[in-house]
């Protein structure tokens, strides 16, 4: 499945590269390209794949395009001058790549009418402010999946950043597949209050290992948990990058972030002059998130239903959040036959049935 | 022949101005050697972190909108440090005058009266006060340290920050993201200019800097701060209450502290965040010891600290330097000032000494 | 009960870091020197222990050099405080701002690259004991050498005589100084002994506890280990016993979230920081004895004044 995706990456990078030297002309400058991260290049998370992003224009357009980056921008006062200036100093394209960054975003947008930006996992959008994020819960469907076979002691360990509506998601996506497969089952959910302390990330890996999970999901940046689980002999999904070199034992998959292929096709968009504002919430079918390869262990069937799980979502004869959907108190949120809209998933503050705990309000 | 150092009586005049340029020229000297050993023209590097930031008006008021949190602070940590009450949690105060100004906008709601911002000073100066006054209790009642106390609950503030914005204080319209509502127009601080973010923050934080001054230089209290700092002993036979100056220090510096706080969540940023601070708190310590102590200084050290910042996100977007570059040369730049602040009080002579003078 | 001995065994890993760099902290502090840089020696030291290890191969060069390199990081701070008289609280401050840099450009080729964790020594037989098999005997170098540094300190400061002169300094410079003591040299010393082990407690981190390198990743632990040496009254014993309750308690609101029960994750978090300040003032109410304990000429500048 990933040789696929990554075959029809090239095939796509290359046709890009294509136009984008049909369309030189018109370009006697290099297009400016601005990028606003949150965190650290060197975050090997969240931050580390926007990068990686930047690096696929950088690639793919090669000296038609330059590109800029402005590393650990805090959300508060400073995003703004720092979004203002990349517009101000002929940045035509800019994407602001954390949610806390979308009032400032929005704000100067508004004083460069001809600079288009691209703000990552919000919800506001404008004339030349476009919106994008991956459903990464399509992934957490399927690493729920194999994780309901995998299991032994029916806990499924799951750490927690902060309690925004993206992380549910996650837990929720989580928590039905593993019910589908192994009713029996129930997440465990520990939040750290942080999207990066591997330290702390490591620490609670164990705590959920200690009391009783066998499979060890996160919603956090570092490897930290992935060698916590190898250590302790339990089962792993991985979070944003390939960590299966950290712990190649417990590593069943990993949902990766991919970005490439968007922002690649975002700057050709500017480049031939067809950008339009538009929220974009792209899956597994257009590879915006994609699985690290399967552990060897998982049996032959489990792998089966994973990839055929894959294949439907992708072919859309499958949706994560399909119902009948229960929340926790066992009142009834989908009727059976139907799915969940954008709309509920965007803003989701309630766990389904199966997750241990009660959701912080 | 070993150079060392000599007291000088008093401190020299001269050197109090010359030292921070001396300190300037030396970092640029060894900035470029840095820079040059990592591909970069250290002249374009200097140029865009030290004047493209301030070439502009739009720059120079964003640098007095950063500058402006960290005098802030610094000044109220200031009359802590010269009567040795160590406040290391500034950070947290700023935190919490934040909470209690912008919850004061958030309860006020959309059709606020212009006459709420005068309240929400108020409550910032008092929350800040407020948390300040922990360390100030446990010290004066049971001991305790204040670095370690005033350290820990700037964890605990900025995790009641989070607390509200992901739960209570959550924007009900805003998909369960975590923050607040923005806060109505007539709340946010007046700007002052057109076409830049300078709002009234600044001017206050300036005044307030001047009232400081007075206060040391003028005031009975500034004087018992300064004797307690120099000779405790001395103060204790001139009957001054230790007890009352660490209450005094430590509310000032939390209320302060506090209203930059405010400042940010009423002024640039609008609303209340998880994070609303990319660590002023901490940064002011530095900007109060560059400053010497004094609120002047304090205005130029903090604009100096502020304009490195400002530096070092430009270098970023015109060279492409990582930031751990700037983090490198900022460092620099700091070791240099701080050590040649040497030459203000000492002299360098070679040889033996033949009479040795008093520190002065 | 096996449970239980895990548990323990992560609180091992949760306070050894701290153990390493309040320890260096709190020898120096004893010599008078006050330095706020431990998380900038810390992170030097994590980074150079991975680099080191993983181009070498050998555990034992990683180890040396985080030591080595928090060290080196400690000097700069001595020769702006101890030789040109700079303020030593700024100073530190600068210095964490430096070492999260010039960690951050060293790094930039090691961010996502696995390596082989810090071997546990286990002893053949013993370590097999249940319960304290595991709890007391399988651990690696790094941890039992974090908790002999203990006993050592306690024995260097109460019992040799170069600790009498150290803690002499650390009380009154201008008296140990007329006494003949040499002040700036002890603390030079006292200073890169105090970054040598907080190079030590990064290398635990970046080989032992998460053996990774990525940017900024001791996450504030360098502010922890200065509040433990406050929260310890400068008592070596105390503050092996803060840093695993402050680990302790870390781990244990994790495990109360596992459990299910109903208090915001925030409040849970502020635990370890509430616990430390409410120990603290029970340990200062006996005010007379934690003020004895506080080196009296901490973050002062010495000027030989005769």
């Amino acid at each position: 499945m990933k040789t696929s995706f990554i075959k029809r990456g090239a095939i796509w990078l290359g046709a890009a590269a294509v136009s984008a030297a049909m369309t030189t002309a018109a370009w006697a400058e290099p297009l400016k390209v601005g990028f606003v991260y949150v965190g650290p290049v060197g975050d090997h998370g969240w931050t580390y794949r926007h990068d990686q992003g930047r690096k696929a224009i950088d690639k793919a357009f090669g000296d038609k395009v330059k590109t800029t980056l402005v590393e650990s921008v805090k959300e508060g006062a400073d995003s703004e001058r720092v979004i203002r200036q990349l517009a101000a100093s002929g940045h035509k394209l800019i994407f602001t790549t954390s949610f806390g960054f979308m009032n400032p975003t929005l704000k100067v947008a508004k004083s460069f009418p001809n600079v288009r930006f691209e703000h990552a996992t919000g919800y506001k959008q404008a004339k030349n402010v476009s919106t994008y994020a991956a459903r990464f819960y399509q992934g957490r469907h399927i690493a729920g999946l194999i994780a309901g076979k995998m299991t032994k002691s029916n806990v499924i360990g799951y750490i927690g950043s902060f309690p925004i509506p993206e992380v549910v998601r996650g837990i929720n996506a989580t928590t039905l597949a593993l019910q589908k497969v192994n009713p029996k089952a129930t997440v465990k959910v520990v939040w750290v209050n942080t999207w990066y302390d591997p330290g702390k990330e490591g620490a609670a890996a164990k705590a959920l290992i200690d009391q009783g999970a066998d499979v060890i999901m996160q919603h956090t940046d570092s490897p930290a948990a992935i060698q916590a689980a190898q250590e302790r002999g339990v089962w792993a999904v991985g979070q944003a990058s390939d960590m299966t070199h950290f712990g190649p034992k417990s590593h069943l998959t990993a949902i990766i972030d991919v970005w490439d292929n968007y922002y690649v096709a975002r700057t050709k968009a500017v480049m031939d002059g067809s950008w339009k504002s538009d929220d974009t919430w792209d899956g597994l079918k257009q590879g915006m998130l994609q699985m690290a390869p399967y552990n060897a262990a998982i049996p032959a069937d489990v792998l089966a239903m994973a990839k055929k799980a894959q294949a439907n979502i992708i072919a859309g004869t499958v949706h994560p959040f399909a119902g009948p959907i229960k929340d926790q108190m066992g009142k009834e949120k989908v009727p059976a036959g139907k799915n969940l809209d954008d709309g509920s998933l965007l803003s989701m503050n309630w766990y389904v049935q199966g997750v241990q705990g009660k959701l912080p309000k | 022949m070993r150079p060392r150092l000599e007291a000088r009586i008093g401190v020299s005049g001269a050197m109090v101005y010359v030292t921070p340029v001396l300190a300037v020229v030396l970092t640029m000297a060894c900035g470029s050697v840095l820079f040059a050993a990592l591909g970069h023209n250290p002249a374009a590097v200097l140029y865009a972190f030290f004047v493209q930031p301030i070439s502009s008006a739009y720059g120079l008021a964003e640098l007095t909108i950063k500058a402006t949190p960290l005098v802030l602070c610094a000044i109220g940590l200031s009359f802590g440090f010269r009567a040795n009450i160590w406040n290391i949690g500034a950070e947290g105060q700023l935190t919490l005058g934040a909470i209690a100004g912008g919850g004061l906008a958030l309860w006020a709601g959309d059709d606020a009266s212009v006459w709420f911002l005068p309240a929400m000073i108020i409550a910032s100066l008092l929350g800040g006060a407020a948390w300040a006054a922990i360390p100030a209790y446990l010290k004066t009642r049971f001991n305790a340290n204040e670095i370690l106390t005033s350290l820990m609950l700037t964890y605990v503030a900025i995790l009641l920050l989070s607390y509200l914005v992901h739960g209570p204080w959550k924007d009900p319209d805003g998909y369960s993201f975590p923050q607040s509502r923005m806060f109505a127009d007539s709340v946010l601080l007046p700007l002052l200019t057109m076409g830049t973010r300078l709002h009234l923050g600044a001017p206050i934080a300036l005044l307030l800097a001047l009232a400081a001054w007075w206060v040391m230089a003028r005031m009975f209290v500034g004087f018992q701060i300064k004797v307690v700092g120099l000779t405790p002993a001395a103060a204790g036979l001139a009957g001054f209450s230790v007890r009352r100056l660490t209450w005094i220090t430590l509310l000032t510096g939390g209320a302060l502290s506090g209203l930059a706080g405010l400042f940010e969540v009423a002024g640039p940023i609008g609303q209340l965040l998880p994070s609303i601070s990319p660590g002023y708190g901490f940064t002011a310590i530095i900007v109060a010891f560059l400053g010497r102590l004094h609120p002047l200084g304090i205005l130029l050290a903090g604009l100096l600290i502020a304009l490195s910042y400002l530096g070092g996100e430009t270098v970023q977007i015109e060279l492409g330097l990582p930031l751990a570059v700037s983090g490198v040369f900022q460092g620099m730049l700091l070791f240099f000032l701080l050590a040649s602040d040497v030459l203000v009080r000492y002299r360098i002579r070679w040889g033996r000494s033949v009479i040795v003078q008093e520190a002065g | 009960m096996e449970t239980l001995t895990a548990v323990l065994i992560t609180v091992i890993g949760a306070a050894t870091p701290l153990v390493f760099a309040a320890t260096g902290e709190l020898v120096a502090e004893k010599s008078g020197v006050l330095n706020l840089g431990v998380e900038g020696m810390m992170l030097l030291g994590a980074v150079a222990a991975f680099a080191v290890a993983l181009t070498t191969g050998s555990a034992t060069l990683g180890i040396l050099a985080g030591a080595a390199a928090g060290a080196a990081l400690a000097l700069v701070f001595a020769l702006l405080t101890l030789t040109l008289l700079a303020n030593q609280v700024a100073s530190g401050l600068a210095l964490t701002i430096f070492g999260i840099g010039v960690s951050a450009l060293i790094g930039r080729s090691f961010v996502g690259v696995p390596l082989q964790r810090l071997p546990q020594l286990d002893l053949p037989g013993i370590s097999d004991l249940p319960i304290l098999g595991p709890l007391l005997f399988s651990h690696d170098a790094l941890v039992y050498l974090s908790i002999l540094a203990i006993p050592a300190t306690i024995w260097f400061l109460e019992r040799s005589r170069a600790g009498l002169i150290l803690r002499a300094i650390g009380e009154n410079h201008q008296a140990a100084h007329a006494l003949g003591h040499a002040v700036i040299k002890v603390r030079y010393l006292a200073v890169m002994f105090g970054g040598a082990m907080a190079g030590l407690g990064g290398a635990y981190l970046s080989l032992a506890y998460t053996p990774m390198w990525a940017e900024n990743m001791t996450a504030g632990r360098g502010w922890i280990a200065l509040a433990l040496v406050v929260f310890a009254t400068w008592r070596p014993g105390r503050l092996l016993l803060g840093a695993y309750l402050f680990g302790g308690i870390t781990v244990a609101q994790l495990h109360i979230q596992g459990f299910g029960f109903d208090i915001p994750s925030q409040f849970l978090s502020m635990l370890p920081y509430l616990a430390t300040i409410a120990v603290l003032v029970a340990i200062s109410a006996d005010g007379a004895r934690a003020r004895l304990n506080a080196p009296a000429s901490l973050g002062r500048i010495f000027y030989p004044e005769a």
